[in-house]
């Protein structure tokens, strides 16, 4: 019955994984929504605000990021412009071989998943170890993030326990607690060992080019600790215009994201270790990564470049709760993927082009979005554009018929009476895809066409 | 957010849209409209002509399809007085679809102008002829499902508080009211697996909460609901708000039927 991709990986998706996703997605939303309303008094004017300040950024990135860029160098940071993903890599790969540097720690950042830098480096003889306990996760079992925020959203703590035991650390113990002592004194020596701290940004500040970082488990932290040199991978949406507007965005980021006031560790860095610092990384990078995101501004739908990736809209998402993530093909999965990811594709737009049909189109995602992004209105865009570029899109009833029928009162009228038909024939018998679709799983109503006008007719004399 | 503010109503003459749902399945749910807003003095056109709002090739990605029927309803609802509408799915489509795909086009002016004086019938009832009460009587454990577009309108509330007024009524609560019931227009048939999957979990809540009847704004989400349920063989008692409306005014005296 399913035709189209999203929806045959979610008759496929193990029930065990749908629980965890369910559960995880659910709890997620209700402790945001709870957190948010009990601690201010109209969270929705916060978020309209948020977005403003986040559109106004995007609209206005021809002097924000060289002015970004002037402070940055300010600051002592050295930045570095990534036009591709390639490009990206190739610069963390040159600051490294600089170096000498055979050996980086990661803390969690999306922008190297989608530019596949582990890989590329590993690929190069680079050691590029995630530190982030979800992300260590998905390394160790060579799978995928499902979740921007919670990557692991998808396994159950006994897949996990199986995980560790085979990597190697330890006996089988599903115990939480246990998993991530096991986790930390694996990673303890290697934050020692490692050359290179690589960290991505929530946001970078263009009046003080503070660049600012989330985190709860302190692995960011960590990774910055020993290191000599720090790399911290940017997308170029990522500015805000002042300080002060970290308030706004940072009270919204924890309370959307993990319904949390402030992450554990909120991070304020400001540049290398300066002359008469203790300790720090001496040598701090900037990339500032495009990747295809100067071409989503070119478009109408450049307001999902708002996005400060916190997952609300995974998390309330009904279509997300039963697929999963990786029903999505896509680093960034879930309403902001549906948008996001079809169109950083660039020309190759119509491969992806149908994970913007993978929506009822409800709306709780705009509802939950922190920086208020229309992801419905964008979603509809992406599904016009897909429609004038020829994608073919199955199990899409055709609209083409019932436009002359509904444009043309004479014929709607003819058609009202003309369908009680379909109340005395067997509709699988009927050559309409769409109506088929319907009643597997549906029943459909009794055809009453044309019982209201004549109902109307009759009251009036 | 969506755009639903309306200017202050000036008179009481209103045109109906009756929706493509109720023209083909649901006669007694625009039977209902007609009679409750009569019942509160209003004269009502029925533009002959009207077909469909649009909306589902609006949502099934075939926005040049779709706007052609958005200028023939365009036409077919001239004049001034305000449209009213029992869907907050087509009116939605009205004030806020319609002018998203319109907005490159000359004639998007007149395309706005309809949408700005079109009104789902709770929001209409509640915040334009101002009535927050309702006479009659309807015994019965009401779940209220607030269908997804009237996500930032006022429908949703003005459903809810014409329910509770009515006496005998009680509204009953259920788990995830936030949540889709899964219809979504052409998602229904192009994403059978999920759309149903989202519609049986809906159920389950609603089951729990043992209502009498479910009760929506839009007949496409109960349409959906009411068919898994009957295809299951546990079907539930389906009614729109203005059916619920109406009957307590019949059941009340207030009305003959």
């Amino acid at each position: 019955m399913a035709t189209q991709p999203i929806d045959q990986f979610a008759t496929r998706l193990r029930p065990e994984t749908r629980a965890a996703v369910y559960d995880g997605t659910k709890t997620g939303y209700e402790k945001r929504t709870k957190l948010l309303f009990d601690n201010y008094a109209d969270p929705n004017r916060l978020r309209e605000l948020a977005g403003e300040i986040k559109q106004h950024v995007i609209e206005n990135l021809d002097t924000y990021l060289p002015a970004a860029e002037a402070r940055l160098q300010a600051n002592g940071v050295q930045v570095h412009w990534a036009a591709t993903a390639e490009s990206a890599c190739e610069a963390v790969l040159a600051i490294m071989q600089a170096r000498g540097a055979t050996k980086l720690v990661k803390a969690k950042t999306m922008v190297s998943e989608e530019i596949e830098l582990a890989d590329f480096l590993e690929k190069r003889g680079i050691e590029a170890l995630e530190t982030d306990l979800g992300e260590f996760i998905v390394q160790i079992d060579h799978d995928h993030p499902s979740h921007i925020v919670k990557p692991i959203i998808h396994k159950n703590r006994s897949q996990i326990a199986t995980s560790f035991e085979k990597h190697g650390l330890g006996a089988y113990n599903d115990d939480p607690a246990t998993i991530t002592a096991r986790a930390r004194q694996w990673l303890r020596p290697k934050y020692l060992q490692a050359d290179v701290g690589l960290t991505g940004a929530n946001f970078i500040s263009v009046e003080s080019g503070r660049l600012v970082l989330v985190t709860n488990e302190g692995n960011s932290r960590f990774c910055l600790a020993g290191t000599k040199c720090h790399i911290a991978l940017v997308g170029i949406e990522k500015l805000v215009p002042r300080d002060r507007d970290l308030a706004l965005l940072l009270n919204l980021l924890g309370r959307s994201g993990t319904a949390q006031q402030l992450t554990v560790y909120t991070e304020f860095i400001t540049g290398p270790k300066a002359a008469g610092q203790p300790d720090g990384p001496e040598e701090m990078h900037v990339i500032f990564v495009d990747n295809g995101r100067t071409d989503v501004l070119a478009t109408e739908c450049r307001d999902i470049l708002r996005c400060i990736r916190c997952g609300a809209c995974l998390n309330v998402c009904p279509v997300y709760r039963q697929a999963s993530g990786h029903a999505y093909r896509s680093v960034y999965p879930g309403p902001v993927g549906a948008v996001l990811s079809p169109l950083l594709m660039g020309e190759r737009f119509p491969e992806k082009a149908d994970l913007a049909k993978a929506s009822s189109l409800c709306g709780a995602c705009q509802e939950v979005c922190p920086v208020n992004i229309p992801i419905p209105d964008l979603l509809l865009r992406l599904r016009d554009r897909a429609k004038k570029e020829g994608v073919s899109s199955p199990g899409t009833p055709p609209m083409g018929a019932w436009a002359l029928l509904a444009s043309q009162p004479g014929a709607w009228r003819a058609a009202l009476f003309g369908g009680k038909l379909i109340n005395h024939l067997p509709t699988k018998l009927l050559p309409i895809p769409a109506l088929r679709a319907w009643e597997n799983t549906r029943t459909l109503p009794q055809w009453r066409g044309g019982e209201f006008r004549k109902w109307l007719k009759r009251r009036r004399g | 957010m969506l755009n639903s503010e309306r200017p202050p109503l000036t008179g009481k003459r209103v045109q109906l849209m009756a929706t493509c749902l109720c023209d083909a399945f649901h006669d007694d749910v625009a039977a209902a409209t007609v009679q409750v807003l009569e019942h509160l003095g209003c004269t009502i056109d029925f533009p002959e002509g009207q077909t469909c709002c649009g909306q589902p090739a609006f949502n099934g990605g075939d926005w040049a399809a779709s706007r052609k029927v958005v200028r023939h309803t365009v036409a077919t609802f001239a004049g001034t007085d305000p449209v009213v509408v029992p869907s907050g799915s087509c009116a939605a489509m009205m004030f806020h679809g319609a002018e998203l795909e319109f907005e490159h086009e000359a004639d998007l002016p007149a395309v706005a102008a309809v949408g700005r004086r079109t009104w789902e019938v709770a929001d209409f009832i509640v915040n334009g002829l101002k009535v927050t009460t309702w006479p009659g009587r309807y015994n019965a454990r009401v779940a209220f499902h607030r269908s997804c577009h009237t996500r930032g309108t006022p429908s949703g509330e003005a459903a809810r508080t014409l329910l509770k007024a009515v006496p005998g009524l009680e509204l009953v609560e259920f788990g995830e009211g936030e949540q889709c019931c899964g219809f979504g227009g052409t998602f229904s048939v192009s994403f059978p697996h999920i759309s149903s999957a989202m519609g049986d979990l809906k159920l389950d809540f609603i089951r729990t909460a043992k209502p009498d009847v479910l009760a929506s704004g839009d007949m496409s989400c109960l349409m959906h609901l009411g068919g898994l349920a009957s295809k299951e063989g546990t079907p539930i008692k389906c009614v729109h708000v203005v059916q619920i409306l109406r009957d307590a005014l019949v059941n009340g005296g207030l009305l003959t039927p």
